[in-house]
């Protein structure tokens, strides 16, 4: 070999390299993979689905193949009431979260738990599954774990759908997916960092808040406010409508693109929503010439606008 | 150039796998640059071009990130592999046949992958935004293949040893692939959670850390010594660069992540070595500072000089706030402002884009003989370039003070945004400026390749830049 004055370089470099990449891959892995999920990773890790970005189920991120996120406060078998409580629904054919494919991503206790409690290893796809975040305590301790209230309680999932109602349904998975598409992480960042922020973004994230959660979209360049307790600082449908479709509406001041185009061609009512009139009126109150700003049309229930606000909203 | 794709590899002109990236990678820093200028002024201008998806901010901005990455600075890499490996291997490319088929793949693949991207389709995950297939095919069609061709012409070299630039090369693509296939590997495989985002910034790390910097500073320590005349000043700091680039620059990669929830002994551990990268920018910068000596008029006569010196010049600057912003002492105040992004820019824009432009014009007279078409509109090139970057960086780094200074005060949001809207629009002159400048360069390498004075046997491009 031509390399042969390099004999000792060349096993060095070899060294050097397997070196760096053992500490800063090998270890590390095995550091936060052997992290416990906290409630907050299991509730964003069911409500997303599978996977956040390019996927078989969803290739043109069209917020297609992901569970729905339901509020109950009924039992849908025995029509009982019960403490609201927040299922996630996987319909049949819908790919699971993480945990459920790798329960060891949950975690010590978590992992046993949602096995033999939670029974999620006989949740299964071509029937579909609902999950519910129960409490339960393992060695003595308090731990959250995932339950397959199909498995345990016969949950089925539409009946679990038709129960709650398209009111208490939340598209939160794809509207995960609306918000990697539109680029919304270029700008706001899903981390409120330890040094500070505390006042106003809420708390930072902890280490085992992210497990089987894919992509996590932290975002590095914060040109906008953090997101990540969004919907706990400002939960109004109304104003976050304003502010999609138009953030000059709300925020006169502000640098955020105009969204309007994620209301489709038809608003809630099916008559096609007339963007050049809108725009019209919208310029003449922009220069003083009229009061008030036209109206934001309502958005049809399937819009792509109502995924990204599911799941702004659900960011408490 | 496509019919070459056929021929017989003896069949090939040599040199023409090179020129095919250097006029691949200028149409891509063209595309690049005018996607940068159109998003900085919908960052200054937020109803400038709205209702549609396509012309929105976050559909654009990565396009405009991964056109520079992989059209512009990738290319002319390659475009310099191309040349300067033979050139220093005292042989010829091993395939040029191979180095063609290669840019003729890349342009295609980064187009399809650029396009997806453009349409919102991405793994969501910064940098490494291509979704896996695309992933799979920069990995076999892009990344291998040069790495091949590389690695063939240094074992065929009719040299005994190897000089500096091409250990950096071979490594480089060594490294860039390993890289590359690991950094991407959660995606094929489906790692979620923080291991998932640690390792989207173990790439995007190392990507600069162990392919853009040294690749660009393999390229300065062929052009100073090639055009000055004289040897590089010391093989053995050569040396010292080399392997603390291997050792230091390839293990900070958790500092990008200094604000989340990582284990401490891995921040800890990413912020001293990242400090450590002073070491192979010392030794880069002082080395091809002291092998200017007595040639300092270059600097200002020869164009190839004076981007190589300038980009050299800005590893100072790059460095210095490359090694200090990641400590913790620093970061909480500039993580995540427009600070970090002047710094990004300093790398690319600045220190990176200037070694390679000196390349592009290098190669692309001494391959095809042909003297600078003009040697002022290389000048206008390269002040807009300079004077461009310029107002970019300073309005940015002013930037990123006032992000940082109302992050920590908690100040409500937006005032900060209303403080940095004069900055907004200083970069998007800026931006432009550097997008006409090179409007600038693509025609006047153009009208060098088909009308530039022949050079006879015997010169050399830079010696006949005044004569008529």
């Amino acid at each position: 070999m031509a390399f042969r004055e390099y004999k000792i370089g060349a096993r060095l470099f070899g060294v050097a390299l397997g070196g760096s990449m053992i500490i800063t891959l090998y270890l590390p892995t095995i550091d936060m993979t052997s992290v416990a999920a906290t409630e907050t990773s299991l509730r964003k890790q069911l409500s997303y689905g599978r996977i956040g970005g390019f996927s078989y189920e969803d290739p043109f991120l069209l917020g297609e193949g992901k569970p729905k996120t339901v509020v109950l406060t009924e039992d849908p078998v025995t029509g009982q009431q019960i403490e609201t409580v927040e299922a996630y629904v996987y319909e049949p054919g819908i790919p699971f979260a993480g945990g459920i494919n790798h329960p060891r991503v949950l975690g010590d206790g978590i992992t046993d738990l949602s096995l033999e409690k939670g029974r999620i290893s006989e949740a299964d796809i071509s029937a579909g599954a609902v999950f519910v975040v129960s409490r339960g305590s393992y060695q003595g301790e308090t731990v959250n774990y995932i339950e397959n209230v199909t498995a345990t309680r016969g949950w089925k999932p539409e009946k679990v759908l038709s129960v709650a109602g398209d009111a208490n349904t939340s598209y939160v998975g794809s509207g995960k997916i609306m918000f990697v598409k539109e680029g919304c992480w270029w700008c706001h960042t899903l981390l409120p960092e330890q040094t500070q922020d505390w006042q106003y973004f809420g708390v930072p994230p902890r280490l085992g808040d992210f497990n089987g959660e894919s992509p996590t979209a932290f975002g590095s360049d914060r040109k906008a406010p953090d997101l990540l307790h969004v919907g706990s600082r400002n939960s109004s449908k109304e104003w976050m409508m304003m502010h999609f479709f138009n953030p000059r509406l709300v925020q006169p001041h502000s640098i955020m693109p105009r969204y309007d185009y994620m209301w489709g061609e038809k608003d809630a009512s099916g008559n096609t929503i007339d963007f050049d009139a809108w725009g019209a009126a919208y310029n003449e109150y922009a220069k003083g010439e009229s009061l008030y700003p036209p109206e934001v049309p309502e958005y049809a229930p399937n819009s792509q606008i109502r995924y990204l606000m599911d799941f702004i909203l659900s960011l408490k | 150039m496509l019919k070459y794709l056929f021929a017989k590899n003896e069949d090939i002109p040599q040199g023409s796998a090179a020129i095919f990236f250097a006029f691949s990678s200028i149409v891509w820093f063209v595309v690049g640059t005018g996607l940068g200028s159109f998003n900085a002024a919908k960052l200054a201008f937020p109803d400038f071009v709205t209702g549609s998806e396509l012309f929105s901010f976050g559909h654009m901005r990565q396009v405009h990130v991964l056109a520079v990455i992989f059209g512009w600075i990738s290319m002319a890499f390659a475009m310099a592999m191309m040349y300067i490996t033979p050139a220093l291997g005292n042989t010829k490319l091993w395939s040029e046949k191979l180095g063609i088929w290669n840019c003729f793949l890349w342009n295609i693949g980064l187009s399809l992958g650029l396009t997806l991207l453009w349409a919102g389709i991405t793994s969501g995950r910064e940098y490494s935004d291509f979704p896996w297939v695309i992933d799979l095919y920069i990995a076999a069609f892009i990344a291998l293949p040069l790495a091949i061709n590389v690695w063939m012409t240094i074992l065929k070299r009719r040299t005994q040893g190897i000089y500096t630039t091409n250990w950096f090369f071979g490594a480089g693509v060594f490294m860039v692939t390993i890289v590359f296939i690991v950094g991407n590997s959660p995606e094929w495989f489906n790692l979620t959670g923080l291991s998932e985002a640690y390792m989207t910034w173990w790439f995007a790390h190392n990507v600069l850390g162990l392919w853009i910097t040294p690749i660009a500073a393999a390229i300065a320590y062929y052009t100073v010594p090639k055009v000055t005349g004289n040897p590089l000043y010391s093989h053995r700091i050569g040396h010292l660069h080399f392997w603390s680039v291997v050792v230091f620059y390839s293990t900070p990669a958790a500092h990008h992540l200094m604000s989340a929830p990582l284990p401490e002994w891995l921040k800890s551990f990413a912020s001293v070595e990242g400090v450590l990268i002073l070491v192979p920018a010392i030794a880069f910068v002082s080395n091809l500072i002291l092998t200017m000596q007595g040639k300092w008029h270059m600097f200002v006569e020869n164009v190839e000089i004076k981007f190589t010196i300038t980009g050299v010049l800005m590893a100072i600057p790059l460095n210095m706030q490359g090694g200090f912003q990641q400590t913790r002492a620093i970061n909480w105040y500039v993580h995540g402002t427009g600070w970090i992004v002047a710094h990004a820019h300093l790398a690319l824009l600045g220190f990176s884009t200037f070694l390679e432009g000196a390349a592009v014009y290098y190669g692309i007279q001494t391959i095809l003989r042909r003297k600078l078409y003009s040697l002022a509109l290389a000048n206008f090139h390269f002040w807009f370039l300079l004077i461009g970057f310029s107002i970019y960086w300073i309005s940015m780094t002013i930037a990123g003070l006032i992000q940082g200074a109302g992050k920590i005060y908690e100040v409500p949001y937006i005032d900060v945004v209303i403080a940095e809207h004069p900055y907004m629009i200083a970069r998007w002159v800026g931006g432009t400026l550097v997008f006409t400048g090179n409007l600038v360069w693509l025609y006047n390498m153009y009208m060098t390749a088909r009308v530039g004075t022949e050079i006879p046997v015997g010169r050399l491009p830079h010696e006949m830049a005044y004569e008529r």
